[in-house]
This record gives C-alpha cells, structure tokens and sequence, in this order.
C-alpha cells in the first residue's frame, strides 16, 4: 500500500503540535454528560443489591413512593419486556457448545436473584438527585442471601455456591489454541530447563476519572429519543440498545458521546443504566439524568484481568524456548459483558508467541462466572496479560538458569520481518505480525538503562539494606482489529471497521466527521494534521466533528488503540475521493487533461508549468458548477468505511528500576524506561502521553491496584479511600524513547499507542522486584500483585 | 438558607438546602460545571477550588460554610476581556497545554487549581515538591509526567510576584460589585 508519508507535505505530520481540545478544558468549559442540563430534567437513583447472592422476597415502595418530589419508581416487573444488555461476541467451548450465555437482566424482579453487589432492583426517579437518593433508601427490600463466590478458581470447585442455576459447574466456555497438547508436552519432556510459574494476574478496576453519566429524552412530538452518554462509541451503544436492549427503531434515536473523561476500556460496553433512562425518559415524557457515584462505579464499571494461570516454559541446554504449556481459569464476572469472551480467548490467547520463536505452545483457558460485576476490556484487553505471562517467565527463567535476561531474550527473538520484501511472521497461535524489528527496542532500551553500570551498582547496593532490582518486558500487541471477516469467524457479533466522512464546504473549509471517539486521545489534534497535510492546507481550515450518531452515518468507536489506524484510514479514503474529484474539477478549470494535473501545497498545478488552480477555488466551483465537467455531480463530499487487511503489532521494551527496602519491603520505583515501537506517528507529544498514562495503570497494577472481595464476594476496597492508585509522588520522571516500523498495510503506516504502555510495563516491575530479592540471596519466584511492602518484605523473610 | 458568597469575582446571594455541598453550589446553582466531581470521598481532587485564596476540596465542606467567603474556579482563573471572554491565560493553564498536561481533561481544573495554590506558596517548587503537592489529585491519564512539567513550565514562565498576587489573575478587584 502506498505510504502518504512520502506523498504528503508533512508540515503538521510528525509535529507534536498543541492540541486543539485543550483551550476548553484548561479554562473549565469542557462539557461532560453530567454538565448538561435539560428542560424539566429529572434525575434517577437505583436501588442496589446489598448482597453478592441473594433473592429478592419482597419489595416495599410504599414509604419512597410518598416522598415529595419523586416522580416514578419501577421495578423488575415495570420492566419484564425489556432484553437484558447482550453479549457482542460469542466463543464456542471446544467441544462446539455455545458459550452459556446468561440473560443480563435490567432489573432484579421479586423472586429473582442479584448476582453481584450493585445489581439493580429498582430505579426511583425524582425531581432532584438528592431527592432521587432518599427516596432509594426508604425503598424497604427484604432479602433472602444465598452463598457467594468471588474467587474463578474456587468456583471451579465442586460444591462452589452457583452464579446460575442452569450452569451448575460454573463455567461459561472452554477454549485451547495452539499446537496439540501431545506435542507440547513432548517438547517440555524433551526441554533442559522448564520454568514454572503459577500466579494470578488480579482483578483491577478501571476507574476512568469521569463517573459514567446518562441523560435520556424522549420527545413526543417526533417520537425521538436523545441519549447523552459518557461512551467510548456513540453508535454501537445505539445499535445495541435498539435492537437488543429496548426494541426501538434506531432511526428515532441520537446518541451523543460529549466530553468523555476517560474509558480505558469501561465506557465501551452499553449498560442497564444507559437503557433504562432512556427508557423513563419516555414514560415519564420528560428528560431523566442519572450519574453514577465513585461507590457504584466500583460496583458496576466493567473490571479487568483476573487471571489464575500456570504456566510453564520449555528450554533446551543452550537456552531456545523449546515450547510453552498454559493453563488458566479467567474470571468473566456474573453476566457476559459486551466483548468479554474475546478478551481471554483472541486478544490473549493469540499473543502467546510474544516476540519469540517458540514452536510449541499450547493455551487452555477455562472462563468462569462468579458473583462479582462483569469482566472485560481494560486498557490492554487480554494483551497485558499474555505479556505478563510471557514476560514474568522469561525473566525467572533467565535467573533460574544463570543467564542473562536481556540475552535470553535477544537469543530467542524472531527475527526481523517488513511485511512488504518479506511476509508477515506467521505464529503458532493463529495471528500472522505486520512488521516486526524487536532487537532494536532492547538495545535501545539497554543503552538508556545503562546496563553494565547497572549491574555494578546493583552488587553494591546488595551489601546494604536497600536492594537494586531491573526488570525486563520485550512486548508485542495487536491493535485495531480487524479485518470484519475474521473477526466475524471468531465470534464477533459486529464488524471493526471504522467510516468517515470529509465534507469540503464551498469556501474550501474542510468538516471532517469520524466514527472514532475522542475521550482523551486528542482526535481533534492529530486527526486534523493528517487531514490538513493530505490535503496541503492550514489546520485551522479543518475541524473535526465525533461524538454524534446524527452528525456521521455510523461508527464504531474507540477501543484497542484503533482508532488511527482504523479510524484514520478512513479519512484518508475520504479523502483521496475529494482530491480524485477536485482533479476533474481542477483539469476542466484550467482545459488539461487530469493526468496532466499534480497536487501538493493545496493546489493543482499543470506539470511543468505555473497554470494552476487553488483548493478553495476548486471547492467552490464544485458547488456554484457554472462551468463544470460534463456529468459530474456537483459537491465535494465524501463518505467511506474502512476495513483493515490485519490487526496492527505494535511492539517495545519497558525496563524498571527498582529499590526494595530490606528492613520494610517498601518497594521504590526509581526509573521507567519505555522504547515503544508505535509505526509511524502523527504527534510525538500526543504518543508519549499516551504511553505514559499506560506505564501508570501498568505499574499500578504491579504495585498499588487490585480488588479485595470478602469470602461473601464483598468488593472490600471500592472507594478511593480504599483501592490505591498511583498518585503523583508514586511514580518517576518517565524515560521514553521510539523505534519505528511501519505498519504495512494501513495508510498512514500507523499501529497504534493506546495501551502499550500499560501492556508492557507491569511484569518489568514485578520482575525488577524480583531481580531486587534475588540480588540479596532471596530466590524467590512470585510476588502477588499488588507488591505491596508487606508482600515483599513476607517474600524476604518465610 | 441564605449564603453570600464572592465567586469569580461576582458577589452571589442564593438560597440553598442546608445540605448543599459547595460543589454542588458551584455546579447546579451557579452551572460553573468546570469543577469535578470524581469521587464520594474527598480523594480524588477534581472538585479543587480556591476558598479566600486556599486550595480545598469543594465537595468536603458545604456551601454553607463558605458563607462570606470568596471562592475562584477554573473560570476565574484566566483574565477576562472587557467583554467578558476569556483573555491571557493563567501561566498553568498555559503550561498544561504547552506540556500536554491534560489528556481527558476531567482532572485539569482540580490539577491547575491545586498547583496554582503550591505556586503561590511556593514558586520554584522542584519536582519532588510538585509531586508532593499533586498527592490529593488524581490523574488516570498522563502518569502525572506531564502535568510535573506544566507546573515547571508555569514556574519559569511567571514573575513571582503574579503568582503571589492571585488578584492579578482572577480579576476579583476589578468585577466585585
């Protein structure tokens, strides 16, 4: 595919240029869901569950029902018609049996039973929110608590509580890739060296700073409805909450995503808040707002990870990773989020090779329900922990065996690959990488560490009480993904294409609409250089409209650092129509043929001459078509979707320094060092901010994060008082750098920078933990997450 | 009850429920929705206002409370135009986006209301001192690496002395009725 970086003027591509966006929200003026206010709005509470497990016996209203200022209350039997939110993606169990597939119920009806802290029962709606939450408190509800389960590999177990009835064992699906398990286990009985790991990669909590936000209205008149929520992809919540959810035809129903403050995966999937107030909105004919509070948020906001794994790695005498066995029980939560299944099976099964050339793997994975909120993507997607998997492995290995962890790896990367001169690397759980250069990562990596004196100052630091540890995480990731074809083979229930549109007004003012949603990536800053580029005008000639299912035909959002490379690549087809037209436009204009015509600096000139006719010219002709090619449509203006050949595979080398304090366990992270191969890029300012906020989930979740339920599946730690995250005096100066490989087969040559951050850092710092230990006689293999002192310092002295 | 109150410059009489938190004062009654609400127990810093030229919380006191007082919010912290627009920029909000200080943006104000506090009292802060300050206010997005050199940028792009006078940046002199 033709690479635009050697066609195009570049003068904003490449330049981390300020972002447009910031002037609002520096000066207060952004405008998030719970910003807006609508005539005669009303604002909704919900009546949770208490209980992780429990049947609800009866519901008593009466007292709620008579407080001044509520308006409605409805309750499971208000809302027996409606679908359960559904499940966007369905993988079979080995055998072919469909994944279970329980009913996600709106409400919790009398008689049924919540599956998880936070279920709704009841939605009261009144004229404030504060009188909204009084009246949820008087709503008297008597319950039958049943046993709960919040451990996937205790509800494994026979005689666990049941999440549902009609699943007795608990399990929603099974799922193995790779190579048969006889070879693999002949390759590890053949193996020098295995390396076995068991650990658990623990439940974390996304915690976008923007609570989510819903207000739905309903408008009698046009019998339309308005949804203003804090999503990540306006469109597909529309699409979702229609056919499946309400029943209403999607023509009559706007979907706007304003100001979003933060996703990182929790504001992809529709939930029961988004449909039910879209629902009372037209019982009630008028607007009902409801947003969410830290509390629920914790409750509700769709987890991640939450893996029990055994792993186990293959070496021969000289040190080549001969193969990999896995096992592991992946929490899915109490109901199937919107692409939950595909998280443990093709966003992480799929990554089992690493950057490696290993021949044998094999993955089994058994996904389970349990009575806590659902599990899906968080930043990352099933991709953080394959490469904590891999990586905490390779590192241990290298200890086990003697050997350098750096070296280990260089000796076992595969090796370089353009995807252009030379196919695609073909691995042995099913994906086949773009591009790939993996040497270049570590060695620049090792060079900003500074590694030979790294290990000196290492063995001086272990004569003291304050250990030096380093630990290493090569990664690679698979963004944007695609294309429909295969994701529809794998049990998407959507297509992952993206679509946009480039209307060029007659003045030569160019609107740009994109199915893509910034919620934080700055899309109103780098889109607008690579359209303001292409086509050879200033960027304040551009502007960029999302966020609204009225205002774009259709979209699919944000999610899996796709937006780019998806997103992007459907403005530059947009754009090659609007330049393929203005052509015939331009050589009717100035009496040549188009092959005659070249393009660049916002004009067509007639090769070789000074004939030449300007952008904005060419626009307004298109629109006033007085003197016109004959049979040409008037307008400039353009729409295409965009179906990308592969998945993109981004790579890198996150390296963590670490001091573990001997005395305390008190673990200090002195430098981040992050070399990300991202392909191309657009803004270097936008990237690295980008790989920052990932190297601070990533790191959180290696050092402060993690959920803590009670054996009653009680989430224990669900405020901010509670469950730590890091803070500014946690975290390091971070010391980034970029190697760059193009993506092959997108445009633009672009792979995406959303999550790598957060894909590669965790296992470098549990591993420079470990380094740490070790250095001071401690040969320790595991540390669990979060590394807390106590942790450590239990790891230094049983 | 009745509160008065000095917001932005502008003197305000409202009544207000008695429960009213002075966010929700901020935000519902006066819809200066700049300022945050992320969290049910004063951790995370999004609400961050200045109360007679103090950073506090605005969700951990009631609007009560603030009664007499004068409050600034990210509104009132750029200079105005006599038209009323928004004119210079405050030297933070400045350095974030010459930084990219801000990725969502839902933070920011919380952000830049707290360093502009740690500026006044102190306006060469190092970093250590930066972080220190920063430790209420949580940010999901930037990893707090940017939004530790919008602070320095801010540093070394002011005048001590503007940053030790807050008036010169709220205009409160100037508008108070």
């Amino acid at each position: 595919m033709t690479n635009f970086f050697k066609k195009m003027s570049n003068k904003f591509i490449g330049q981390s240029i300020k972002r447009v966006e910031d002037k609002r929200f520096i000066t207060g003026k952004g405008r998030y869901t719970d910003d807006i206010v609508l005539p005669g709005m009303l604002h909704a509470h919900f009546v949770r569950s208490p209980y992780a497990h429990a049947r609800v016996v009866s519901i008593d209203m009466t007292e709620a029902q008579a407080m001044p200022g509520v308006i409605a209350i409805y309750t499971g039997d208000d809302v027996k018609d409606l679908n359960g939110v559904p499940c966007g993606w369905q993988v079979n169990f080995r055998n072919g049996e469909t994944m279970r597939e329980p009913k996600h119920p709106m409400l919790i009806a009398t008689g049924d039973t919540a599956k998880h802290a936070g279920d709704p029962v009841a939605i009261v709606i009144a004229e404030s929110k504060a009188i909204a939450t009084d009246a949820a408190e008087s709503v008297q509800i008597e319950w039958d608590e049943l046993p709960a389960v919040a451990n996937p590999a205790e509800a494994l177990k026979p005689g666990a509580p049941k999440v549902h009835e009609q699943f007795p064992d608990n399990t929603a699906f099974d799922w193995s890739l790779g190579n048969p398990i006889e070879e693999v286990d002949a390759a590890m009985a053949a193996a020098a060296h295995v390396t076995t790991l068991e650990f658990v990669n623990q439940r974390v909590v996304p915690n976008a700073m923007e609570p989510r936000a819903y207000i739905g209205a309903y408008d009698e008149v046009s019998d339309k409805y308005t949804l203003y929520t804090s999503t990540q992809n306006p469109h597909l919540i529309r699409l979702l909450m229609c056919a499946f959810v309400l029943g209403i035809p999607e023509h009559k129903v706007r979907v706007v995503g304003p100001d979003v403050g933060g996703g990182f995966g929790s504001k992809i999937y529709h939930y029961t808040e988004e449909a039910l107030v879209t629902w009372a909105s037209k019982q009630l004919s008028q607007p009902v707002k409801w947003t969410s509070d830290r509390s629920e948020a914790f409750l509700l906001d769709a987890h991640g990870r939450d893996h029990v794994t055994k792993a186990e790695m293959g070496f021969d005498a000289d040190g080549n990773v001969m193969g990999l066995r896995i096992k592991t029980v992946a929490n899915m939560g109490a109901y199937l989020s919107t692409f939950a299944p595909a998280v443990p099976t093709y966003l992480h099964g799929t990554l089992l090779q690493g950057l490696y050339v290993t021949p044998k793997i094999n993955i089994d994975m058994t996904c389970v329900f349990t009575h806590t909120v659902a599990v899906d993507a968080y930043r990352g997607a099933g991709r953080p922990e394959a490469t904590y998997l891999l990586e905490r492995l390779m590192d241990l290995a290298a200890l086990e065996m003697g050997r350098d962890p750096a070296e280990l790896r260089f000796q076992n990367f595969i090796p370089k690959f353009d995807g252009v001169t030379e196919p695609g690397y073909q691995t042995q759980v099913a994906l086949q990488y773009d591009s790939g250069d993996y040497h270049p990562v570590l060695e620049r990596g090792l060079e900003m560490l500074g590694y030979a004196d790294f290990r000196a100052a290492q063995k001086e630091a272990a004569k003291t009480n304050k250990l030096l540890g380093v630990g290493f995480s090569t990664y690679v990731e698979a963004c944007g993904i695609a294309p429909s074809a295969v994701v529809g083979a794998l049990g998407a229930r959507a297509g992952l294409y993206e679509s946009a549109q480039v209307r060029v007004q007659p003045t030569g003012k160019v609107s740009v609409f994109t199915g893509s949603h910034s919620h934080g990536q700055g899309h109103e800053t780098t889109f607008v250089q690579v359209v303001a580029d292409k086509l050879g005008i200033p960027m304040e000639d551009v502007d960029l409209v999302h966020g609204d299912s009225d205002a774009l035909a259709f979209g699919m959002g944000t999610y899996g650092s796709r937006s780019l490379a998806v997103g992007g690549s459907a403005i530059i087809k947009s754009i090659d129509k609007v330049l393929e037209k203005g052509a015939k436009i331009a050589a009717h204009k100035l009496e040549c043929a188009e092959g005659d015509l070249e393009y660049a600096e916002g004009k067509w000139t007639v090769k070789g001459t000074d004939k030449s006719i300007g952008f904005g010219d060419v626009a307004l002709t298109a629109y006033v078509p007085h003197v016109y090619p004959a049979g040409l449509e008037p307008g400039l203006d353009f729409s295409s979707f965009y179906d990308p050949a592969n998945f993109t595979y981004p790579f890198g080398c996150h390296i963590a320094v670490v001091e573990v304090d001997r005395e305390t366990g008190k673990t200090t992270l002195k430098r981040m060092i992050a070399v990300d191969d991202v392909g191309n890029v657009i803004n270097p300012m936008i990237v690295d901010g980008q790989i920052h906020g990932g190297l601070a989930q990533g790191i959180g979740q290696a050092m402060f994060e993690g959920t803590i339920y009670d054996e009653n599946a009680q989430l224990t730690n669900g405020t901010y008082m509670d469950y730590c995250m890091p803070r500014a005096d946690d975290l390091p100066m971070f010391e980034t750098d970029r190697r760059t490989t193009p993506c092959p087969h997108n445009p633009l040559g672009v792979k995406g920078a959303g999550e790598a951050g957060a894909i590669g850092s965790t296992p470098s710092v549990v591993n420079a933990v470990i380094d740490a230990l070790w250095s001071g006689g401690h040969q320790v293999k595991d540390i669990l997450m979060p590394m807390t002192p106590e942790r450590v310092w239990r790891a230094m002295n049983n | 009850m009745q509160i008065n109150l000095t917001v932005n410059g502008k003197a305000r009489k409202t009544d207000v429920e008695d429960r009213t938190l002075l966010v929700d004062y901020l935000r519902e009654n006066l819809r200066l929705t700049g300022t945050h609400v992320g969290c049910d127990t004063s951790s995370c810093g999004a609400c961050t206002v200045h109360l007679d030229g103090v950073a506090v919380k605005s969700c951990t006191l009631l609007a009560a409370q603030a009664d007499g007082c004068s409050v600034t919010t990210i509104e009132g912290l750029a200079q105005l135009n006599t038209n009323g627009t928004i004119g210079q920029l405050h030297p933070l909000q400045e350095g974030f986006k010459e930084c990219h200080g801000l990725q969502c943006g839902f933070c920011t104000p919380g952000m830049i209301m707290t360093a502009a506090d740690l500026l006044k009292r102190n306006p060469s802060p190092s970093e250590h001192d930066i972080r220190e300050a920063l430790e209420g206010n949580i940010c999901r997005c930037t990893g707090y690496h940017n939004i530790v050199k919008a602070i320095q940028w801010a540093a070394d792009h002011t005048a001590a002395p503007l940053l030790a006078d807050h008036h010169v940046w709220t205009n409160e002199v100037a508008v108070t009725v």
